[in-house]
């Protein structure tokens, strides 16, 4: 387009398109019964960025494309992520409903998640599933990953075949396992399927999760092992040392940031623990007497109790509290896992 | 001579010890599977009967399972299969897209004192759980939906930007850190030839990204095509547009213990990722590698 069009579209669109915004702003606080509020102000802001990009001019251009550029993620990103975030940290200190909140109640919802047994049992067992997880799921998929290195043959489809389940999605998973635990294992159980005792169902939920994950914890093992120096390896064969010997005094030393990495990365993702819970046992168990309590939400973890707080139970204002505190454990993990990985680089 | 032949000997022997016990490991984790795809294949008497056993599969009931499925008013496998991946790929394109932009932006100005403070703040939301967001989310967009007069829950726009938003930290993230490592010298020897910013960004630099949008477009992908939680707050459990995953949790609900019916719903949730893994196994777990050691 040459300059002299430029110079009188630009400002055309540009004029049009605030126009345009101002018009479907007002007519939405005015709360008019019209449907085109919402395309009249997409359309605007659509001819404001086509102007702004043509506007005539060589010095600014690149700050405009850079802008334009950006907009479009940081808006979405904003509206979801950092809009949300601060709003339900305000709403934990109300009693909002989901919709409205009519007062700021302090730390009242703080305070009644800590007296409420079921959400205590569900932060324990939490902290227990993780733990067994990060340790079992680590171990697994490093047992797995020297397998696939050690000289196996069609190490390419043990790969492919324990990495498998990772594609999975966690509901379909859930109910697969479900069929398996209550129609197939049932046998092996003594006709009581596992997962409809509290503890068995919790060891469930601990299987399929390693079952899942696994796989995809040993492909980051495997290349890690990959990358150890071969002439490394071959100096400590020279030097007489035994394969548990490389095993523990060189190959797991020179994978230390590896297992870093796949140690958070359990630790986060068995915190957020939800699609499997739901679909295997949708946390239901009953626990006889927990702080002199009788419990029916054994097999719930943390993620799931919020949502059931929020969702079934429509208490928002406290599900948004416990979120608020989950995010509290997650940020703490995180910001160790940061100081622990910069340590790391710092001794290397 | 004669221990070199033992040597030989020792490790063949090892070798088969590491291959039987990798079949046993293999055998184990497909298992389940297994179940799935033999079990659709037989009505509710059977699997009930011998759930591991081939007594009483045939492929006729495999049909008459399918048809009920598929027809299923709860399921609508076909409507909930398209919305999937409508929502995929247009979440995806953007993602890929828009994140790059970004991504370029951020690094070409990783000098400036805005720029770095976007990146850090896109660093540090990857550690926010959806949870902390989701309540609020719901009431903004559908605040946003009543203001705007635009719905933006149980609407396929809706999701994709939610997408959009929650992908943007992570696909910005691994995007930076590869165009960092894109020498400078090239966009300048293209502005001196008089190209455009933009030109610059779509001629030069997008093609240079072929390697690294892949890697994001597949951990995106996996995610957002088994992501239950968010579309199912979004789109609601009895909602006209469902995905995949809540449709089968939709479908489970409605039919307890009816396996037959559960399983060949299974199957059908899970045959396209299959399809699409055996496809192309190598670009997805080294997808997922690479996502794993950067993120």
């Amino acid at each position: 387009m040459n300059g002299l069009g430029k110079k009188v579209l630009s400002p055309i669109l540009l004029i049009a398109g605030i126009l345009m915004m101002i018009i479907a702003l007002v007519l939405d606080f005015s709360g008019a019964e019209t449907t085109l509020r919402g395309p009249m102000l997409i359309i605007g802001a659509v001819l404001f960025f086509v102007g702004l990009y043509l506007f005539p001019t060589l010095r600014y251009h690149r700050a405009i494309v850079y802008f334009i550029f950006l907009f479009p993620l940081l808006f979405t990103f904003a509206v979801t992520v950092i809009i949300p975030l601060i709003l339900g940290i305000g709403y934990s200190f109300t009693d909002w409903t989901g919709i409205r909140y009519t007062q700021v109640v302090g730390f009242a919802n703080y305070t009644a998640m800590f007296k409420d047994p079921a959400f205590i049992w569900s932060v324990l067992i939490t902290f227990l599933f993780v733990a067994l997880n990060m340790i079992l799921v680590n171990l697994v998929g490093f047992l797995l990953a020297l397998l696939c290195t050690s000289g196996l043959r069609g190490g390419g489809f043990f790969r492919a075949s324990y990495f498998l389940p990772n594609l999975i999605g966690g509901i379909v998973l859930g109910y697969i396992w479900q069929f398996v635990f209550s129609n197939v294992l049932i046998g092996l159980t003594g006709n009581i399927s596992m997962i409809s005792q509290t503890k068995s169902a919790l060891f469930a939920i601990i299987v399929v999760y390693i079952w899942q994950y696994a796989g995809y914890i040993m492909l980051i093992y495997i290349t890690g092992l990959t990358q150890i120096p071969g002439d490394v390896l071959e100096a400590a064969k020279i030097d007489g040392a035994s394969p548990v010997q490389t095993l523990f005094q060189v190959k797991i030393p020179m994978i230390a940031s590896t297992i870093t990495i796949c140690t958070f990365l359990t630790l986060t993702s068995a915190f957020k623990q939800f699609d499997v819970n739901m679909a295997l046992t949708n946390g239901t168990g009953s626990v006889p007497n927990f702080l002199g309590n009788y419990l029916s939400n054994g097999t719930q973890m943390l993620a799931l109790n919020i949502y059931n707080t929020a969702i079934s139970k429509n208490n928002y204002a406290l599900g948004q509290a416990k979120a608020v505190l989950f995010f509290i454990i997650l940020a703490i993990v995180s910001l160790i896992q940061v100081r622990m990985s910069n340590k790391k680089e710092v001794e290397l | 001579m004669g221990e070199g032949r033992q040597v030989g000997k020792g490790v063949r022997i090892r070798g088969a010890i590491c291959t039987v016990i990798g079949i046993v490991i293999a055998i184990y984790v497909l298992f389940p599977f297994y179940l799935v795809v033999l079990n659709a294949f037989k009505a509710q008497t059977s699997i009930v009967e011998s759930p591991v056993s081939l007594a009483g599969a045939k492929f006729t009931q495999l049909l008459t399972n399918l048809s009920s499925v598929v027809n299923n008013s709860n399921f609508n496998f076909w409507y909930a299969f398209a919305t999937s991946a409508v929502v995929t790929i247009v979440s995806l394109v953007l993602l890929a897209l828009l994140g790059s932009m970004a991504a370029w932006v951020i690094s070409r100005n990783h000098k400036t004192k805005w720029a770095t403070a976007i990146y850090m703040v896109f660093i540090a939301s990857m550690i926010i759980p959806f949870q902390v967001v989701m309540l609020p989310l719901i009431s903004t967009f559908r605040d946003v939906g009543k203001f705007l007069g635009i719905s933006m829950l149980q609407s396929i726009p809706g999701i994709v930007f939610a997408y959009l938003g929650f992908g943007g930290a992570m696909t910005v993230f691994i995007l930076t850190g590869f165009i960092k490592g894109i020498p400078y010298d090239l966009e300048e020897a293209a502005a001196i030839d008089g190209c455009s910013p933009e030109g610059t960004f779509f001629r030069i630099i997008l093609p240079l990204l072929t390697p690294v949008i892949t890697t994001v477009t597949i951990l995106n992908g996996m995610w957002i095509w088994n992501d239950y939680l968010l579309p199912s707050l979004m789109l609601g459990q009895n909602g006209k547009v469902k995905t995949l995953p809540v449709a089968v949790q939709a479908f489970v609900g409605s039919y307890v213990k009816q396996w037959d019916l559960i399983l060949t719903a299974a199957l059908l949730a899970i045959l396209p990722m299959i399809i699409l893994f055996l496809i192309a196994q190598k670009q997805i777990m080294k997808g997922m590698i690479e996502g794993a050691v950067k993120g």
